[in-house]
């Protein structure tokens, strides 16, 4: 059984405007040790698909239908076996502890008037609440340690605002392996980061993985960050999965004219002078999404069935799934 | 052929306050850089956050005044010019910034926005032939002309950025630098962006100086590039040689994080990464900044502070060459 | 998922014409069409709005077409209680309070306004070149507000009324001198802050001027802020006017304001306390409501502050 497992999740947000449907029939599953990315654009549904599973959506968001299998256990709030309250109740216990989340801006995760050591130990009071002062501090001169931040025993005595953006990072995510969780979601880790910096964070992504052997969720919009840390590798578009496989089905056996699309308009500096092919137009706006294909608009091979229906979930190999009419082409 | 713009030993110093008896203390952002832009050119310009990079541009289109140094922009000193000179330095000379949520006026409608240059420089004698104008710019920049009534918080990222790229062309300029415009953007926009910029390009002749991190999509836009490193250029040079054979261990530091989309390679790929972060530029180190960092650091390279000179094909500024 | 029947010709290319990737769902509102469609949502404050527009229209009309003056006296039908004539009676020389509360109504009013809006003007122009130019213009300026700030607003109302006379422009005049202070402070931080945003840069770049900059790019982005400001200053100006009225120092009789004539009734307190009653509740309905408009307008212009 699958560490989590999310089955046709569906969450809205009522705006002003009308209803964004944010996330459609989203199903994905995660293993322990080991590392899926999730790809897509801003305003993909991505991290919205992942607030859902932590039940951190903000007050106008709802999830309108699915299940959500987290090691077990149904944590959906529509599907869960027991009240609100007893549902809000067993999210916090899971929250920080088997599940814990690293978030893409650290300055604003991190409260500036305490101290790291305070912030670091937080979750650990929490969950393990037998724990004496002399071993919370050496436990989190240990998780320190563990993401490579050097002389821990005086960053502790820190405020966020002495450290630098890489470091504060590397603190989020202590504080998200504080009670070793089994499952970690990281939106956006290193977006704000340095390229030399970013190097080095999913790094400690991929040693996390070893070392705790938890699951790890990695939502980014970089497919060169997927290439170097992902074993398996779902591309999301306008709400929906379009395709999803093992990192090399994806990026050597691509079908999605999205998946496709993203890798030849990434520019490969390998290559003297290629040329990017970028994808043409926006993505589609939510708040009415076309009833076809979300790509449609943009697709240069899109046909006149992409624009009515959405294509049926077809298994190209054990791990390789795609949404397309255009696998279905010759069949007609 | 005469450079449109010419770099030459540059500073930018930001006074920061400090004690009240205590020296004057300066944030070098910008610490003696020289280049020039010759037309029809791309140059690009990497570095880490925090390098002076960004500054280093909003100096040359004035928004700071320099330190010391001088900017020549078609030959004349900009520091000096004024009155009619100054406005068609304004207009020759133009920005694209980084964050498109922030650039726009908010309470402006995408055909006020576009429309503002226009009236700012009187460029077009009527109301209507202004409206036409900036129809037909949304039309290049890849938007649809009904959309000039609508208000920029409706349109999404890219979008926003062909708004503002949009409103610079307006003016027509001959040189624009580009400060990160694409780094807030999705993959698949970016794309779109560097191939929309390249496209005017060719068409306008416009030089760009092209301020960026990811050090992937500067080497595909531009001729040829600059490392940057704590406010002083470290290496310039063609962007497929820089690529190929980078000389100073920065620029080598910078390329080996590149992530590139490609499993294969990424697994069997070592990473030359460079230990640390970029020091405060309130503190530079002695010599040669970058030694803090650099796996190759020399007993010289405290004492010394390396000059940028010529060494093959390229300019570096690194003791190793010596 | 529903059956579909699959014809070859639905695999046809679709073409350019049919893609519609630029397109945008949501109705195009501005600024203030959003900000009012959260207004109307919070139903206190349309109350509020409602009375004062009801308060208004009264007070424009009713002195106008009435049967009575304001300061018509007579003397055979004082202290009389509400009746058809008199919808809220006469006073101790005979005149007709409604027309006397909605003649009051136009003093307060209008010196609400008219000082809201003076001060409106003069702390966009004041706080808006402290914040732009900035250094030791800012400086000189903002000190200059800080030595005014020490004074007693009350002080200064006095003197002022003591010079000028006690009329509504002294009033206006003194009210005013205090009060756009805070606007001048609330416009100078909106600016400081709004001035190294990219969209003022951008606009320097592009050559505009610094009038132009100032007034249609920096100003225009604190407008939220200062129309909340405004609305709040509203009825801190009618209360003081009501009490420098009611303490004697502000408009005198017969002209009549809330306060002057809460003033009057204070002596009848015990024989005829219902005459007390109709100025101190034209006060407190007009209060409460610009509160409540306050409040609104609050959340309709920062929807997040909550």
């Amino acid at each position: 059984m699958s560490l989590l497992e999310i089955k046709n999740l569906k969450t809205s947000f009522t705006t002003e405007q009308g209803m964004v449907q944010a996330v459609r029939n989203v199903s994905l599953s995660v293993d322990e040790g080991e590392i899926v990315g999730i790809v897509g654009e801003s305003g993909s549904g991505k991290s919205q698909s992942m607030y859902s599973v932590m039940g951190l959506l903000s007050e106008n968001g709802i999830i309108e239908d699915g299940s959500i299998v987290f090691d077990g256990k149904e944590i959906c709030p529509i599907k869960f076996d027991g009240t609100q309250k007893e549902w809000e109740k067993y999210m916090e216990s899971i929250r920080g502890n088997t599940i814990s989340m690293i978030f893409q801006d650290p300055m604003s995760f991190l409260n500036p008037v305490l101290t790291i050591e305070k912030q670091l130990i937080e979750p650990i009071l929490n969950h393990r609440k037998k724990l004496n002062r002399d071993q919370l501090h050496t436990m989190a001169v240990e998780l320190l340690t563990r993401v490579g931040i050097p002389s821990p025993a005086e960053r502790l005595k820190q405020y966020p605002h002495q450290l630098s953006g890489g470091m504060r990072q590397r603190v989020i995510i202590a504080i998200a392996l504080a009670c070793s969780p089994r499952l970690i979601i990281a939106d956006e880790p290193t977006t704000a980061l340095d390229v030399t910096i970013q190097a080095k964070i999913l790094e400690l992504i991929k040693d996390m993985r070893k070392n705790l052997g938890s699951g790890v969720i990695l939502i980014t919009h970089d497919l060169g960050v997927v290439a170097s840390t992902c074993d398996r590798v779902y591309i999301m578009y306008g709400g929906k999965i379009v395709e999803s496989g093992t990192a090399d089905e994806i990026f050597y056996e691509g079908v999605h004219p999205y998946a496709k699309g993203l890798l030849a308009c990434v520019n490969n500096p390998e290559v003297d002078d290629n040329e990017l092919r970028p994808i043409p137009g926006s993505p589609p706006d939510l708040l009415a999404p076309p009833a076809g294909c979300p790509f449609v608009d943009r697709c240069e091979h899109a046909m006149k069935v992409c624009k009515l229906y959405w294509p049926k979930e077809k298994s190209l190999s054990d791990t390789h799934k795609v949404h397309c009419w255009l696998t279905e082409k010759g069949s007609i | 052929m005469e450079p449109i713009l010419k770099v030459e030993n540059l500073k930018t110093f930001f006074p920061v306050a400090t004690s009240m008896f205590g020296k004057k203390k300066y944030l070098k952002a910008v610490n003696d850089v020289s280049f020039e832009v010759f037309e029809n050119e791309t140059f690009g310009l990497v570095g880490e956050s925090g390098c002076g990079k960004s500054t280093l541009g909003r100096t040359i289109v004035k928004i700071y005044e320099p330190t010391d140094g001088k900017v020549w922009f078609e030959g004349k000193d900009v520091s000096t010019i004024k009155g009619d000179e100054l406005k068609k330095f304004r207009k020759d000379a133009q920005m694209i910034f980084q964050d498109p949520y922030a650039s726009l006026n908010s309470r402006m409608t995408v055909g006020e926005i576009i429309r503002e240059p226009m009236d700012i420089h009187d460029l077009y004698p009527t109301s209507k032939e202004k409206d036409e104008k900036a129809s037909e710019l949304l039309e290049i920049v890849g938007l649809k002309p009904d959309h000039i009534r609508r208000y920029p918080h409706e349109f999404s990222g890219g979008q926003r950025q062909r708004i503002s790229i949009a409103r610079t062309l307006a003016l027509n300029p001959k040189f624009i630098v580009c400060d990160e415009p694409i780094s807030a953007l999705d993959v698949s926009i970016q794309a779109q962006i560097i191939n929309l910029l390249e496209k005017i390009q060719e068409e306008r002749n416009i030089s760009y100086l092209f301020i960026a991190h990811d050090l992937g999509a500067v080497k595909h836009i531009s001729d040829r590039i600059g490392a940057m490193y704590l406010g002083s250029l470290v290496e310039v040079g063609e962007s497929n040689e820089l690529y190929r054979n980078p000389l100073h261990p920065y620029t080598r530091a910078l390329l080996s994080a590149i992530p590139i989309p490609d499993p294969h390679l990424m697994r069997n790929r070592e990473i030359a990464a460079i230990d640390g972060e970029i020091p405060s530029p309130l503190n530079v180190p002695s010599g040669c900044a970058f030694r803090t960092r650099c796996p190759m650091a020399m007993e010289v390279c405290a004492k010394d502070t390396p000059k940028l000179r010529k060494v093959g094909n390229s300019q570096v500024a690194c003791h190793l060459y010596d | 998922m529903e059956d579909i029947k699959l014809t070859a010709d639905l695999f046809e290319p679709l073409s350019e014409e049919e893609k519609n990737s630029e397109f945008i769902a949501a109705k195009s509102k501005t600024y203030l069409q959003d900000a009012w469609g959260r207004f109307k949502k919070n139903k206190l404050a349309l109350a509020g709005l409602a009375f004062l527009i009801v308060m208004t229209v009264l007070a424009i009309t009713v002195p106008m077409f009435s049967p009575f003056e304001y300061d018509l006296m007579d003397l055979t039908s004082v202290n009389l209680m509400p009746s058809l004539l008199h919808p809220m009676g006469t006073d101790k020389f005979g005149r007709d309070i409604f027309v006397r509360i909605m003649y009051g109504a136009r003093i307060s009013l209008s010196v609400g306004f008219a000082s809201a809006f003076i001060c409106l003007f003069i702390g966009i122009v004041y706080g808006g070149i402290a914040g732009y130019v900035g250094g030791k213009v800012d400086m000189v300026l903002m000190r200059i507000v800080d030595i005014i700030y020490s004074i007693p607003t009350l002080l200064i109302v006095i003197l002022i009324m003591l010079i000028f006379g006690s009329n509504i422009v002294s009033i206006l005049i003194g009210l005013c001198a205090t009060a756009w202070m805070g606007m001048a402070r609330l416009v100078r931080a909106q600016v400081l802050s709004l001035k190294e945003q990219e969209f003022a840069l951008a606009a320097y770049v592009l050559g505009a001027s610094k009038m132009r900059i100032l007034f249609k790019h920096l100003i225009i982005n604190c407008m939220g802020p200062i129309i909340v400001n405004v609305t709040l200053m509203v009825p801190s100006a009618i209360f003081t006017e009501a009490f420098l009225s009611f303490v004697g120092i502000g408009i005198s009789a017969p002209a009549a304001s809330w306060g002057t004539l809460a003033n009057e009734a204070r002596s009848l307190i015990e024989s005829h306390p219902i005459q007390i009653i109709w100025p101190v509740a034209s006060i407190c309905l007009t209060m409460l409501s610009l509160n409540f408009i306050g409040d609104g307008v609050s959340d309709a212009f920062d929807p997040k502050k909550k």
